[in-house]
């Protein structure tokens, strides 16, 4: 089984494979955010409660899904590790959590920024606020559980235990907010009309959405590229590569 | 050179039990030390904000709540530290046992000298902040069903920074978010109780919780204390 | 640390790791235990990866490494009764086990009013009990006097005779006949 993974866990050849998709990522990201966010600032239709402070949700939204996706990855990065004992696997996660971290980040900053003019106040206690919030605190506890270690080995080995047991509860957490604020603020406002997106928004949101996506996905492979570096530091082919370059 | 005779598991879940105990009770200020912060904690909430009984009635299942979370993260040290720092925890994993029913008994033991002194002790300050009368009995249950709780999540952190210097601020930032779902429900069922409301609801999720972790935590304590003596 | 180490241990070996501060002697003897995970490579017993099997394989294991894993809070017996347990041991000698580590009359003492070198003898006393074939003991003879050491090497041999084997570290030279022992050097190795 896995039998076609087997030529990407090698290091050498996983580095170079990620050095010839960074480009194309790349170029992708940078057309699709420049079109989506133009588009989305600029063109598409202000909502006709929120007006124009309704744009931030094009960076908001991506933000928001992005850090739970890469949390996913991370999760499927630790499995993956700890059971088929992937050793890139490892510092695949290594390279997502601070990724995820800013994205989450940005993703509270841009609601906080978008509650003021909605609820009037820059914090609520909102059920996907406050999870985003928790969110954060588990991206947190993952870094600095992998700085803790000396050894890079163990320090993946060991966030990968937390990334599982963080994605085991994250469901339980979401839901428990989720119950919890309807308990004790009856409804709030929901931020969006989920269902009734009109089309002229739904396109922009796409591009930024898979913009961002794209950006992910090249520093992701950027930092990865570095954790392999760091982590190979001493074999030869890394020593051949740095001869190389400085030439 | 045959050797075939193994504990049972039953054998070797009441060895660890019974030995941790009495580590524990002939080193009693582990016992004593988080009950006392436990009721410092809870004292210091009245003289912050003020004597009014309705308000403290009203904050009195999260301030008795939160304590317990924070009385349990400090006892949490003594469940694996001592035994990594003198080498029993080696000694432990490379018995013929799994390392589950170990890790296991452990965790329980913990519990009964930390956890359990809680339930018996949160009634006590439970008169002091004013507690409604038909919420003792919901703060009791979720006691009982969540603190084993807390010392089950928490030996997953306390397994994962066992070998780590100052791991102790760590600890705390890796164990707090994973109790948030306890605090909720045994918050709201204490809260229904008070308007005299069925809470068996709540009370069924924490016990869910309870299973779920009972099950599933030690595996990943064996895991993390795998990774934590390498 | 090390690379290309292959070697087989048989029953009746005794093998004495050696080698410069660093050079590998403690890791190489946790992973052997499976203790640490190699970065590279694997460890049998008899065929079967240690990983795959460690019940079984913790069943014929006996390791002691730095730490003599004895608790201050328990006396000396009740340590060692402890250990045996564990192990799947009879504790019901354990009295006339510490005798034979010199520790007769301490055994109600408590561990923490005992000294490291009498720690080392009540974690070393179960070898005396011990059935498990396998004996991996990081430096052994740490804190304890000639004739102890004597007594050990003396144990150490008849556990070969009977078909164990021995794997140890230690900085002091067995002063046992030399065709008796196996030697595994690593060199320590700048890179």
């Amino acid at each position: 089984m896995w039998k076609w993974l087997h030529p990407y866990a090698n290091p050498e050849v996983t580095y170079h494979f990620t050095g010839k998709l960074i480009p194309w990522f790349k170029y992708l990201s940078l057309a699709l955010l420049s079109v989506g966010l133009v588009w989305a600032l600029a063109f598409a239709p202000a909502d006709y409660q929120q007006g124009d402070s309704f744009r931030i949700f094009y960076i908001h939204v991506p933000a928001a899904s992005l850090s739970m996706g890469i949390y996913f990855g991370m999760a499927i990065a630790a499995f993956s590790s700890l059971v088929w004992q992937l050793k890139l696997a490892d510092a695949s996660a290594a390279a997502m959590a601070p990724v995820g971290a800013v994205f989450t980040a940005i993703a509270l900053f841009t609601g906080a920024a978008w509650g003021k003019p909605m609820w009037g106040t820059w914090w609520v206690w909102d059920a996907r606020l406050t999870s985003e919030l928790i969110l954060l605190f588990l991206y947190l506890g993952v870094i600095a559980l992998h700085n803790a270690f000396e050894d890079k080995n163990l320090a993946g080995k060991a966030a990968g235990i937390l990334t599982l047991v963080g994605v085991i509860n994250l469901p339980i957490i979401k839901y428990s907010v989720e119950w919890w604020n309807t308990l004790h603020q009856g409804s709030t406002v929901s931020k969006l009309g989920k269902p009734s997106m009109s089309l002229d928004m739904l396109w922009p949101f796409l591009f930024t959405f898979f913009g961002f996506a794209f950006l992910v996905a090249v520093i992701v492979c950027i930092r990865f590229r570095t954790e392999i570096l760091a982590r190979n530091s001493m074999r030869p082919w890394v020593k051949s590569l740095v001869l190389a370059e400085s030439k | 050179m045959p050797e075939q005779n193994p504990l049972s598991y039953r054998a070797a879940f009441n060895l660890i039990i019974k030995r941790d105990l009495k580590i524990a009770f002939r080193h009693s200020d582990d016992i004593v030390n988080p009950l006392l912060f436990f009721i410092i904690v809870v004292t210091l909430f009245p003289l912050g904000i003020g004597p009014e009984s309705t308000t403290l009635a009203r904050i009195a299942p999260g301030i008795i709540w939160v304590a317990a979370l924070l009385s349990t993260l400090l006892s949490l040290d003594r469940l694996f530290k001592s035994d990594h720092g003198d080498g029993s925890l080696e000694q432990m994993l490379l018995s013929p046992h799994p390392v589950f029913i170990l890790v296991l008994a452990k965790i329980i033991a913990h519990w009964l000298v930390t956890g359990l002194p809680l339930i018996f002790i949160a009634p006590l300050l439970a008169v002091l902040l004013h507690l409604n009368e038909n919420s003792y009995g919901a703060l009791m249950l979720t006691l009982a069903l969540g603190t084993p709780i807390l010392s089950l999540l928490g030996a997953i952190g306390v397994a994962l920074t066992v070998g780590i210097k100052k791991g102790g601020v760590l600890l705390s930032l890796l164990v707090l978010p994973l109790y948030i779902p306890v605090l909720i429900f045994a918050t709201s069922a204490i809260d229904t109780a008070a308007m005299n409301l069925p809470y068996s609801g709540q009370l069924a999720i924490i016990a869910a919780l309870f299973f779920g972790s009972l099950t599933l935590a030690p595996f990943a304590v064996s895991a993390a204390l795998k990774v934590s003596t390498n | 640390m090390f690379e290309q180490l292959n070697t087989e241990i048989q029953a009746g070996d005794i093998v004495q790791v050696e080698g410069p501060n660093g050079a590998g002697k403690t890791s190489l003897l946790r992973i052997l235990a499976g203790l640490s995970m190699p970065f590279e490579g694997k460890v049998l017993f008899k065929n079967q990866s240690i990983t795959a099997n460690r019940e079984g394989f913790h069943q014929n294991l006996l390791y002691l490494g730095h730490l003599p894993g004895v608790k201050g809070e328990m006396t000396a017996q009740e340590n060692l009764e402890f250990n045996l347990e564990l192990h799947g041991l009879n504790k019901d000698d354990a009295e006339q086990t510490l005798e034979k580590v010199n520790l007769l009359g301490f055994e109600d003492a408590l561990a923490s009013h005992l000294s490291a070198g009498q720690h080392r003898r009540i974690a070393l006393a179960k070898l005396w009990q011990s059935q498990a074939p396998i004996w991996i003991l990081d430096e052994p003879f740490t804190a304890i006097d000639k004739l102890g050491v004597k007594k050990l090497e003396q144990l150490f041999v008849e556990h070969a005779a009977k078909g164990g084997c021995v794997i140890l570290t230690t900085h002091q030279d067995l002063s046992l006949d030399p065709e008796l022992v196996k030697k595994i050097t690593l060199t320590y190795r700048f890179y």
